[in-house]
């Protein structure tokens, strides 16, 4: 009998919304309690900052340019690798339960399997003789009450009145949605009746604690938990509000109050910041095509940020919940957990929010917890050395006690930074690319030493020559870009050197995106 | 190639769909996932090989051209192409990820045949 993982992700969390990493609102005390007895990692980031290229990373522990997803929309080929696999060869059960996002969410034509499961109420398909991601179990939910996921079939079955309480993701013009709601009309704020049992991070949780009910005391297991939680739309269940009264909340630090120092901070960094922000150049379609940033209030970001806090405090009592389960089974001793997002949220910094082709800790600093099971006597630490998502499929790998996959690009998290540099960890790369309808933005990033350098590659509103350098040491909030300060163009110039030494090459032809999610 | 692509009512025979119905100038496509277009045949060429069609009646596609051109290249190849312009743009991604799957569909089983 090995040890048994449990992996829990959210959606959209930033670093500093939890307590054991200085958040000071949302009670966390169960996430804080894994990172008290675990590994925290200070410095961890995904190799790219939306969902589906950053989860096909953790799936096949390769960077995007290898697995292919260069944006949300291309679908991972069911080929491709995953570790879920891996672990299922050597005779682990699996199970994704909750949001998956390997395949477009748009599907009129249901042509992904993810879909298809969701739609049909299965929860496992053989695909070319090979289980479908390596699950043996998988049951969506997304961010609503619709769509072809397992959670929105249980909705209707049961509480159909509940489809909609929650907020209308898209608009009728396949858009996301920038009505607003809530007390302060924010873009993707709304009140939601829906009772809390009801709501998709219970159910999540209800699902997860069936499926470990379902196992053998003996059986080794790796489950996913993957909460949609808190990616907007900003709707938690009304009955919880009481939780965080926005008028109470102070604005984030990186929010510039005064708009010419906001402006003028924008202007610093590469045009597509700006353009965005006067809603001249969307380029990402989770952010509504039709909603200015520039028209963001101080009201709306606090408003935003008390629901995201409720969210995050609803997510920490489910994991608790799944927690007591582990423990009644038996397995608390042999159970390794691993907390962490797919992505930032800007959530008011520099007088923005949701996320797009800004490669700032906003949405790259993620949340990352490991805490090994406690039958391995691993010492509890802070990690600072830079690490990604892209390590934690060799991870599991190592966790199961299976050499290291050898499709893997990155090998497993350090326990202790003294580790880092041996295992490779010493710098973490992200990319963007998206080219939504003709609007092209390519990025590329490299976090080392203390530094994040980004390159614009050509583009739309690039020509190659802008870029951002933070020296994030000095200035945390990075509002100084240094890009163009002569004195630093040796360090500029070896961060780049580093960064397209260490990116694999681009796999050919590029991936068709099918959908715009 | 074009017995198959040039006759509306065979469109599940390649495409990811799961039923198609013709009644004059009318096609009613049905999808795996539940809907039904209604589709006007706008264009129907056996001399130049072009099928073209539009949804209608529908909530959220506002305008839509959907082109399918055979063209010839050689005695034992030809060249399809699926082209699609639609209002919301959003549209026209998701039929061209489906018309993706459809054509290699169709050179899988001209190749096969």
């Amino acid at each position: 009998m090995g040890r048994k993982i449990l992996f829990i992700t959210t959606d959209q969390q930033r670093f500093d919304s939890l307590g054991c990493n200085g958040g000071s609102v949302a009670r966390t005390p169960t996430i804080d309690r894994l990172a008290a007895d675990g590994i925290n990692y200070t410095r961890a980031h995904p190799q790219s900052v939306v969902c589906m290229p950053s989860r096909s990373t953790m799936i096949t522990g390769q960077h995007v340019a290898t697995h292919g997803v260069w944006m949300n929309g291309v679908p991972l080929p069911d080929e491709a690798p995953s570790i879920a696999s891996t672990l299922h060869d050597v005779g682990y059960r699996t199970a994704l339960i909750g949001k998956a996002h390997f395949e477009p969410f748009l599907d009129p034509f249901l042509r992904f399997v993810e879909n298809q499961l969701g739609t049909s109420g299965d929860f496992s398909r053989d695909v070319n003789g090979h289980l479908h991601r390596g699950f043996d179990h998988m049951e969506s939910a997304s961010h609503g009450g619709m769509g072809s996921f397992h959670y929105a079939r249980w909705l209707m079955q049961n509480h159909p009145e509940a489809i909609g309480m929650y907020y209308r993701v898209l608009d009728m013009t396949l858009q996301v949605n920038s009505s607003g709601g809530g007390d302060t009309a924010g873009p993707q704020v709304h009140h939601n009746a829906i009772p809390r049992e009801w709501y998709h991070t219970e159910w999540v949780a209800d699902r997860t604690i069936a499926w470990l009910d379902s196992l053998n005391a003996n059986d080794d297991w790796f489950c996913w938990m993957s909460f949609p939680d808190p990616h907007h739309p900003w709707d938690p269940p009304q009955s919880e509000l009481h939780r965080v009264n926005w008028r109470d909340l102070d604005l984030p630090e990186n929010y510039p109050v005064d708009r010419t120092e906001r402006e003028a901070i924008l202007d610093a960094k590469p045009r597509h910041w700006r353009l965005w922000y006067e809603g001249e150049f969307v380029s990402n379609y989770e952010a509504p095509a039709s909603w200015v940033p520039k028209t963001l209030t101080d009201d709306q970001v606090r408003e935003i940020n008390a629901l995201t806090h409720i969210e995050n405090e609803l997510i920490d009592e489910a994991i608790a919940r799944v927690l007591r389960t582990v423990a009644a089974r038996g397995w608390a001793d042999d159970v390794d957990i691993v907390f962490t997002t797919d992505h930032g949220e800007l959530q008011g910094d520099y007088g923005l929010l949701f996320k797009g082709p800004q490669h700032v800790d906003s949405l790259m600093r993620l949340p990352l917890i490991w805490r090994p099971a406690p039958s391995a006597g691993v010492a509890p630490s802070t990690v600072t050395s830079p690490v990604g998502l892209v390590s934690l499929a060799s991870t599991f790998a190592h966790i199961a006690g299976v050499p290291e996959p050898s499709y893997v690009e990155a090998h497993r998290l350090p326990t202790h930074d003294a580790e880092a540099p041996a295992l490779g960890h010493e710098r973490v790369l992200t990319e963007w690319d998206s080219v939504l309808f003709g609007k092209i933005v390519r990025l590329r990033t490299i976090c080392r030493d203390g530094w994040v350098a980004t390159a614009c590659l050509p583009g739309t509103v690039h020509d190659g020559s802008e870029g951002e350098l933070y020296d994030v040491s000095n200035d945390p909030l990075q509002r100084e870009n240094l890009w163009n300060d002569p004195r630093l163009e040796g360090t500029k110039s070896d961060l780049l050197a580093d960064m397209w030494d260490s990116l694999p090459s681009t796999a050919s032809p590029r991936r068709e995106c099918d959908a715009p999610v | 190639m074009w017995s198959l692509v040039g006759d509306p009512a065979r469109l599940h025979e390649w495409f990811p769909t799961t039923a198609t119905e013709v009644v004059g100038n009318k096609r009613w496509v049905s999808l795996a996932s539940g809907l039904k277009f209604e589709e006007d045949i706008v264009t129907l060429d056996h001399d130049l090989r072009r099928f073209q069609y539009t949804i209608v009646n529908n909530a959220i596609v506002k305008s839509h051209l959907g082109t399918v051109d055979v063209i010839p290249d050689g005695d034992a190849r030809c060249v399809v192409v699926y082209s699609t312009d639609a209002d919301p743009e959003v549209m026209a991604l998701m039929i061209a990820g489906a018309a993706g799957d459809g054509l290699e569909r169709l050179k899988t089983t001209m190749e096969e045949s």
